[in-house]
């Protein structure tokens, strides 16, 4: 893991003097909320519906159990006792007083925390895949590059007052566990013909409500230009993405209006001048992040096999449990979604006994996933019984992982200003309905994903099934979206038809898995199906 | 001018500023403005005769001057570089460091405040128009 040194010690130190600044001037009446508003959201504080929230960053989502301790006791002492990890691989607190943002901030810098470019038109959290390190199919872990670009944004001159917030995420496989090509820049690492790592660079992807797949701008940069290509491909976003209207504002709307072709060519150009301009650290500061990168010290005589005997145990292992590099490890995922639960919610003592578990269990290593979900990357399959009886105990085993209820939602009209529509109690409802375990191994992977409103922060658009709440004539209604999916087989999802309120959509729901189940064919997942038969069948079980 | 923060030594132009296309069709102004629309780069075959260059900022959230900040240092100009219109206290810095130096705010600022704001940040993570020395050629000495 990327540990600080006295310069990211320092910076992130005088932000906290400096937001504590700004919020003291606040409080003293000497700024208003509109003067206050733009500088609170450089730092992650958002005005909710019934009080602030703050937005605390985890970079490429990988934390430790330190870290993850003191997100528990900002949880206890400044929260309701709870947090809601995010799809951005966050987490945020919703229920946050102002006077007390600048001491959660302090404590947060002590363990190497920060809530630096949460929210604002900026460069965000950067993204990885989760299983960073512990995946069998990197090329190499993605997380070192992360670090130089999580460095290289933070307080970027030139980009912190972009058109509109901008979002990056790196991975390192052909399987894409992190929705890449959904964001502003998607970067893959891949190696060239003479077997060096370089990245592919996909840009203008997006969600919101406009989706867009990102096209492929460049195949491969070396490592040693990375940076000053994403400062080209930033720097013409800038000065060129439209200003005039806030829904129009993503570069991914810029590229589709002037054509991949043509930001491709004004990148080169920009390119071709910033890549004299010395703007590239020597590739010994690659080097020095990637040490603190290496692969813990792993027991080769660890033995390779499990004890299946005890069956509850055996059915979180086939549905969360993922296959690890090393031999004898393997890779947990820890579900915040149990049946009736709040996606991506968890309890102060929930964040403690994981942090705990990463400590004994996985070298002090968790991450964050978008799903919403925890993963302690590098457990021996020898210790998976005592972690899976202690996540039980504390009710974090639930064996649903990439399943029916494993659902990804927005913390909609409970807690946001812009939703038209409650999310919370409608997954609640279809996880529910769906509660049987068998039932949900029997519909195979099938992600869901809800959004309150158009802006889709509950990824709806990459639902394999997606819903949309809107406001229909002041009442709440949601649209039925298929066949999306964030992966690497990225797709949007189409709407299927009028939309439902709530009952009506859990029950078309139902009906369109069992639309899947009577037409599927041996061992098809439900994307694979939709895709074959296309969305007719669907739309005739749910309106026919 | 009362409002004018100033970061050189050389005495304050004093002739006004013109329009892009009015500078462009003469060729005898030294001081131009620069909307927050229009392409730095239509300046850089005139920067030698340049010895004040407007960039205005129509409103704070608008970054597009920040860009032609650094494309006319890049490019070698020395002369002043103003960043005037909805400039904030919190925005000095990374102005300074695109390579303004000097400020013609809509509302007058503090200037204790902003003396605060420029001497915040003991270090940064890049290298821009500013010459600061970044993070990472630090450690590497």
């Amino acid at each position: 893991m990327y540990k600080y040194d006295q310069y990211d010690q320092t910076i992130v130190d005088t932000r906290v003097e400096e937001f504590r600044e700004q919020v003291a001037r606040r409080l003293a009446g000497e700024l208003s909320e509109d003067q206050f508003k733009p500088l609170r959201l450089m730092n992650g504080l958002y005005l909710q519906l019934h009080a602030y929230m703050l937005r605390v960053a985890i970079p490429y989502g990988t934390l430790d159990g330190r870290q993850m301790r003191m997100l528990a006791h900002i949880a206890r002492t400044y929260d309701k006792g709870y947090g809601h990890f995010t799809t951005r691989q966050n987490i945020q607190y919703n229920w946050i007083e102002l006077k007390d943002t600048p001491d959660i901030l302090a404590e947060l810098a002590t363990v190497e925390m920060h809530a630096i470019q949460t929210s604002g038109n900026c460069i965000r959290n950067i993204s990885s895949d989760q299983f960073a390190g512990a995946a069998a199919d990197e090329v190499t872990d993605p997380r070192p590059w992360a670090e130089l670009l999580r460095q290289w944004s933070t307080f970027h001159p030139e980009f912190s007052y972009l058109p509109r917030k901008f979002k990056i995420c790196v991975i390192a496989a052909d399987e894409d566990r992190a929705a890449m090509r959904l964001h502003d820049i998607g970067i893959q690492l891949t190696t060239n013909a003479a077997g060096e790592i370089g990245a592919a660079i996909y840009v203008g992807g997006g969600m919101g409500r406009t989706p867009m797949i990102a096209p492929l701008i460049k195949d491969f940069v070396p490592i040693d230009d990375l940076l000053s290509y994403v400062e080209a491909c930033l720097r013409v976003y800038n000065r060129y993405g439209r200003r005039d209207n806030i829904y129009k504002a993503r570069i991914k709307i810029l590229i589709h209006e002037i054509g991949a072709d043509e930001y491709r060519r004004q990148v080169e150009e920009e390119w071709a001048h910033v890549k004299t301009l010395g703007l590239d650290p020597p590739r010994a500061e690659f080097d020095r992040i990637a040490a603190m990168f290496a692969p813990p010290a792993f027991d080769a005589a660890t033995p390779d096999t499990l004890d299946r005997s005890d069956p509850d145990f055996a059915l979180w292992v086939d549905q969360n449990v993922k296959p690890h590099k090393q031999p004898g490890y393997a890779i947990a995922t820890i579900s915040l979604k149990p049946v009736g639960g709040i996606p991506g919610d968890a309890t102060a003592e929930q964040i403690e006994l994981m942090a705990d578990l990463a400590e004994r269990y996985s070298f002090d290593e968790l991450r964050v996933t978008h799903a919403q979900n925890i993963v302690l990357p590098h457990v021996r399959k020898a210790d998976l019984h005592a972690l899976w009886q202690a996540l039980d105990a504390a009710g974090l085993a639930t064996p649903n992982l990439d399943l029916i209820s494993d659902i990804i939602a927005c913390p909609g009209l409970d807690y946001c200003s812009l939703a038209n529509a409650r999310s919370i109690p409608l997954a609640q409802k279809i996880a529910t309905r769906f509660s049987s375990i068998e039932r949900q191994r029997d519909l195979g992977e099938l992600k869901l994903k809800i959004s309150g409103c158009i802006n889709a922060c509950g990824h709806h658009h990459a639902g394999h099934i997606g819903i949309l709440g809107v406001d229909r004539k002041g009442t709440e209604n949601y649209q039925l979206l298929l066949g999306g999916s964030g992966a690497e087989d990225a797709s949007l999802g189409k709407i299927t038809g009028p939309g439902f309120d709530e009952d009506g959509i859990v029950d078309a729901i139902e009906r369109t898995v069992e639309t899947y189940r009577a037409v599927r064919t041996h061992g098809e997942r439900f994307l694979d199906t939709y895709r074959r038969v296309g969305i007719e069948p669907f739309k005739e079980a749910i309106y026919g | 001018m009362d409002d004018l923060l100033r970061y050189r030594d050389d005495a304050p132009h004093e002739e006004p500023a013109v329009t892009l296309d009015a500078f462009l069709g003469q060729t005898n102004a030294t001081a131009v403005r620069l909307e927050s629309d229009e392409d730095a780069r239509a300046l850089l075959p005139h920067l030698d005769r340049l010895s004040l260059i407007e960039v205005s900022f129509p409103a704070f959230r608008d970054g597009r001057g920040y860009s032609s900040a650094r494309i006319l240092r890049e490019a070698g100009y020395a002369g002043e570089l103003r960043a005037q219109g909805d400039v904030l206290v919190d925005q000095i810095a990374l102005m300074r460091r695109c390579g303004f130096d000097s400020f013609v705010p809509d509302k007058p600022l503090d200037p204790a405040a902003v003396e605060r704001a420029l001497g915040r940040y003991d270090a940064v993570y890049q290298k821009a128009a500013d010459g600061r020395t970044p993070v990472w050629a630090l450690r590497h000495g």
